[in-house]
């Protein structure tokens, strides 16, 4: 599978795509990249005339990028649109501001993927190369026939 | 080989951090259901299993996991991976 296919397999459209390129990935672990457009809905609210990407969106695109396209790459064949994806738990901490017109990139470390839940180690850094966040992020893939 | 209460109790161990019924972990019996009693999640019992596998040093499969629904289970399970090293 190609990082392309990888991404027009990802079940999320605009606004809510989170993924811009994969740039390299593995069994072990992804990196890709994402880029704050500033004109951004959230931007408009978060903050009142301080836009600062809110915390829950760095969030997401650590997932998207970390554990969805690393899942999808993972379950190859046997992902298709019946397969669920939830995320069930993240632990992250924000190091600095990320402000728009920035591109970020994720890099996610397998930790386990195991009874149909991946959990990755995910770091985000900014285009000087700095932690913005990091943390542990951990979801289920599984087809909607393997669920009870 | 270790004693039937010793394996509860090192069962309640590792399902401590993801119990999220306080009454039903301390009223603990091998017929105390993971996710019905002491409301582990689903996601959270795969960590449940990979404490597991840790602890013992055994490997369980989807199978073996999808019996593990109770502690009288989970111990079954145990003693079979234990004995088949």
């Amino acid at each position: 599978m190609t990082n392309q296919e990888i991404i027009a397999k990802l079940p999320y459209s605009k606004p809510f795509l989170f993924v811009d390129e994969i740039l390299h990935i593995n069994e072990n672990g992804v990196e890709g990249t994402y880029y704050f457009d500033e004109n951004l809905d959230f931007y408009k609210g978060h903050f009142k005339d301080n836009p600062i990407t809110p915390g829950v969106i760095l969030t997401e695109v650590m997932a998207q990028i970390g554990l969805v396209c690393l899942g999808i790459f993972l379950l190859d064949d046997s992902f298709n649109k019946a397969t669920s994806i939830a995320l069930t738990s993240s632990e992250i901490e924000f190091l600095k501001p990320v402000f728009p017109t920035e591109r970020v990139t994720v890099i996610s470390e397998k930790i386990y993927f195991r009874f149909g839940k991946l959990k990755c180690k995910v770091i985000m850094k900014n285009k000087k190369g700095e932690e913005v966040c990091t943390g542990t992020i951990a979801g289920i893939m599984v087809s909607k026939s393997e669920i009870n | 080989m270790i004693s039937k209460q010793e394996i509860i109790e090192q069962l309640k161990t590792i399902v401590k951090p993801y119990v999220q019924n306080q009454e039903s972990f301390d009223a603990l019996t091998e017929e105390t259901d993971f996710i019905n009693d002491l409301k582990i999640n689903s996601a959270n019992l795969v960590d449940v299993i990979l404490d597991i596998e840790e602890k013992y040093n055994i490997i369980i499969d989807n199978e073996s996991m999808e019996k593990m629904i109770n502690v009288k289970a989970a111990m079954e399970i145990v003693a079979i991976k234990l004995a088949e090293k």
